[in-house]
């Protein structure tokens, strides 16, 4: 499915909670296309979290990485920007509105 | 953020966010998650060799050593596509690997503790420590379990003073809620400046 590799070739770093979608390229590789790479680009339709992708297709994060990693390298899919970057810690306004937000639940 | 209207059924999430919960089998994490949030299915690669760590490139690698384990993964949709997900790992340091990466940008982390097996959080406690990274101890309250006072674990666990020690039924959703948000005002107070560290802080 990956073909061994355990870490996507693309360059870019997939947060486990980095989220992921379809940019309308049609897909012309057909050599390609697997059901779980079909079924990744179905889900793409509209935003979705790594780790939801993974849930949803139950496979192993790393395995998902590395198919949205090469699903990206061809234009497929893209990186949907956020607010505050997934790598830092989050921002106090956002934080603040988690708190409300949890109170409120 | 933009402002137009969201509509999570088409949408999906705009922001994510993460927190941790670490603990040793047993100690009620999955119950914690499956409390506050949509529970669901979610696995990881483990690594069981050393063979390989560190090589970059590795394409064509067809017979690595890997099994997957299960983790405990919940998330809670907020309003305007704000989504937090809860990630729960066992405490042991094999899977620290998988915390590396999920403690990075995290809000931060809960270490569930019992107090029949407090030996089991030092491991969790310490790497988030020395990781700096916004963590409370939440204290899961077992029947049967003899109930100690809170100072009591705070020097059992020797965690710093401004680190939030609670009392949780994680059986209880308002339980579990309060646990998160104590993780997520402790966060606040943790990320604005390093001065807060040290602070006299309110306990649980």
């Amino acid at each position: 499915m990956t073909r061994g590799r355990t870490r996507p070739t693309t360059g870019v770093q997939l947060d486990v909670v980095a989220i992921v979608v379809g940019t309308g390229l049609a897909v012309t590789d057909t050599t390609r296309t697997t059901p779980e790479r079909q079924r990744l680009l179905a889900l793409c339709g509209r935003p979705q979290a790594l780790a939801d992708l993974a849930s949803d297709l139950d496979l192993p994060i790393g395995v998902v990485r590395v198919l949205v990693g090469d699903l990206i390298d061809q234009g497929l899919l893209r990186i949907q920007p956020q607010p505050t970057s997934s790598t830092a810690h989050p921002d106090q306004r956002l934080l603040r509105r988690v708190l409300d937000d949890l109170r409120a639940l | 953020m933009t402002s137009a209207p969201y509509d999570p059924a088409t949408d999906g999430p705009r922001v994510t966010l993460k927190i941790l919960v670490a603990g040793g089998f047993g100690v009620g994490k999955t119950t914690l998650v499956g409390t506050v949030s949509e529970i669901r299915p979610l696995r990881t690669e483990e690594v069981l060799t050393d063979a390989g760590v560190g090589i970059d490139d590795l394409d064509g690698v067809e017979d690595k050593a890997t099994t997957t384990v299960a983790m405990d993964f919940g998330r809670i949709t907020f309003r305007d596509g704000v989504a937090l997900y809860l990630f729960g790992t066992p405490g042991q340091k094999r899977f620290w690997f998988m915390w590396d990466e999920l403690s990075l940008g995290a809000i931060g982390a809960v270490v569930l503790a019992d107090t029949r097996r407090l030996n089991d959080s030092f491991a969790s406690i310490d790497y988030f420590e020395r990781r700096g990274t916004p963590f409370i101890v939440a204290v899961n309250c077992f029947d049967g379990a003899r109930r100690y006072r809170l100072e009591e674990i705070r020097s059992a666990l020797d965690v710093d003073v401004h680190v939030p020690v609670v009392l949780c039924d994680v059986r209880r959703r308002e339980s579990a809620k309060e646990v998160l948000i104590t993780l997520v005002e402790h966060s606040i107070r943790s990320g604005g400046t390093a001065a807060a560290r040290g602070d006299s802080l309110p306990i649980g």
